[in-house]
């Protein structure tokens, strides 16, 4: 295998490895610093942190994953956004559940 | 694309634009990634195990009595450098310097030595004041979900020590690089999940 060659979109450059890396110190600060400084009221430091954590799990996923809907005919996509369908349906599922659990037996 | 080497082609399309992604490297990292993405329901259900049991403190300390955030942070950067250090060991291979990729692979060693090393004091002092994972529901949760994403990245640096040595022995052959892929893949993919750890644990834990 010495003159092995690679497709360069599939496995970034040092560029898009640095941008990667600069946005994702600044979507870690910025939640942090908001949790710190307590400069926003509960609500919107809530949706801070999601937006934040969403945005930061994006841009790993396409810089340093390299994950996108050509790889493998679009299978490494698909079964991620099944895995996705499936968190949602078991963490959603459990926190409505149990929510539910409480208020019908009065605990808490 | 060359797939000279590679023989076991699996599927049998006429279009050949993307065959690199469907010799034996190419399903061996889609097989690894499939892997990821049932790792990944593991950690779902334990994160819906901690979000379910969070408010069951059993009269012990709360999420926001215990967590100090500044060092939390610290673990946080030490696990988002490592990640980019071990993609600086990818770009190495990708350009066929097997030195440089086992220098970038010790530098990724070490950042996640480092974290394993701060997370195993964080509960060492959690469990010496009194609030290890037999207090509450709570603390239970909390190590399991935050101790499960340790014992990963402990097994990430087993397998890195493992890649150091087979690059210096094998060199970057058709045999280490596919590894050393899979590897990138579990590796991005814990600092991915220690995002949710550090945003959904700690972050909105002492709120």
């Amino acid at each position: 295998m010495s003159a092995h060659t690679h497709d360069e979109h599939s496995h970034g450059s040092v560029k898009s490895y640095v941008i990667g890396l600069i946005l994702s110190i600044v979507l870690t600060i910025i939640p942090f610093g908001v949790v710190m400084t307590g400069a926003l009221d509960t609500l919107a430091t809530v949706i801070t942190i999601v937006v934040a954590a969403v945005a930061q799990l994006l841009v790993q996923l396409v810089l340093f994953m390299h994950m996108n809907t050509k790889a493998d005919e679009g299978w490494n996509f698909m079964s991620f956004v099944f895995t996705v369908t499936i968190l949602v349906l078991v963490i959603g599922g459990s926190l409505w559940i149990m929510h539910h659990l409480h208020l019908n037996m009065m605990i808490g | 694309m060359a797939t000279d080497t590679l023989s076991n082609h699996g599927h049998a399309h006429g279009h050949d634009h993307h065959d690199d992604h469907h010799d034996t490297a190419g399903t061996k990292v889609f097989g690894f990634w499939v892997y990821l993405m049932s790792d990944l329901v593991i950690f779902g259900s334990l994160f819906a195990t901690y979000a379910v049991l969070l408010r069951g403190t059993a009269g012990g300390p709360t999420p926001g009595e215990i967590f100090e955030l500044p060092f939390i942070l610290v673990e946080t950067f030490l696990l988002l450098f490592s990640s980019f250090t071990y993609g600086m060991a990818v770009l190495s291979m990708n350009a066929n310097q097997a030195a440089r990729v086992g220098r970038w692979l010790w530098i990724t060693f070490a950042l996640g030595a480092a974290f394993v090393g701060m997370e195993i004091y964080e509960f060492q002092h959690l469990i010496h004041l009194g609030f290890g994972p037999d207090r509450s529901g709570f603390l239970s949760a909390f190590f399991t979900l935050v101790g499960t994403h340790g014992l990963h990245v402990t097994f990430g640096l087993i397998w890195i020590l493992v890649m150091i040595l087979q690059v210096k022995q094998k060199g970057l052959t058709g045999v280490t690089r596919p590894r050393i892929m899979c590897l990138s893949l579990f590796w991005h993919f814990l600092d991915i999940v220690w995002i949710c750890v550090f945003s959904f644990v700690y972050l909105m834990g002492v709120l």
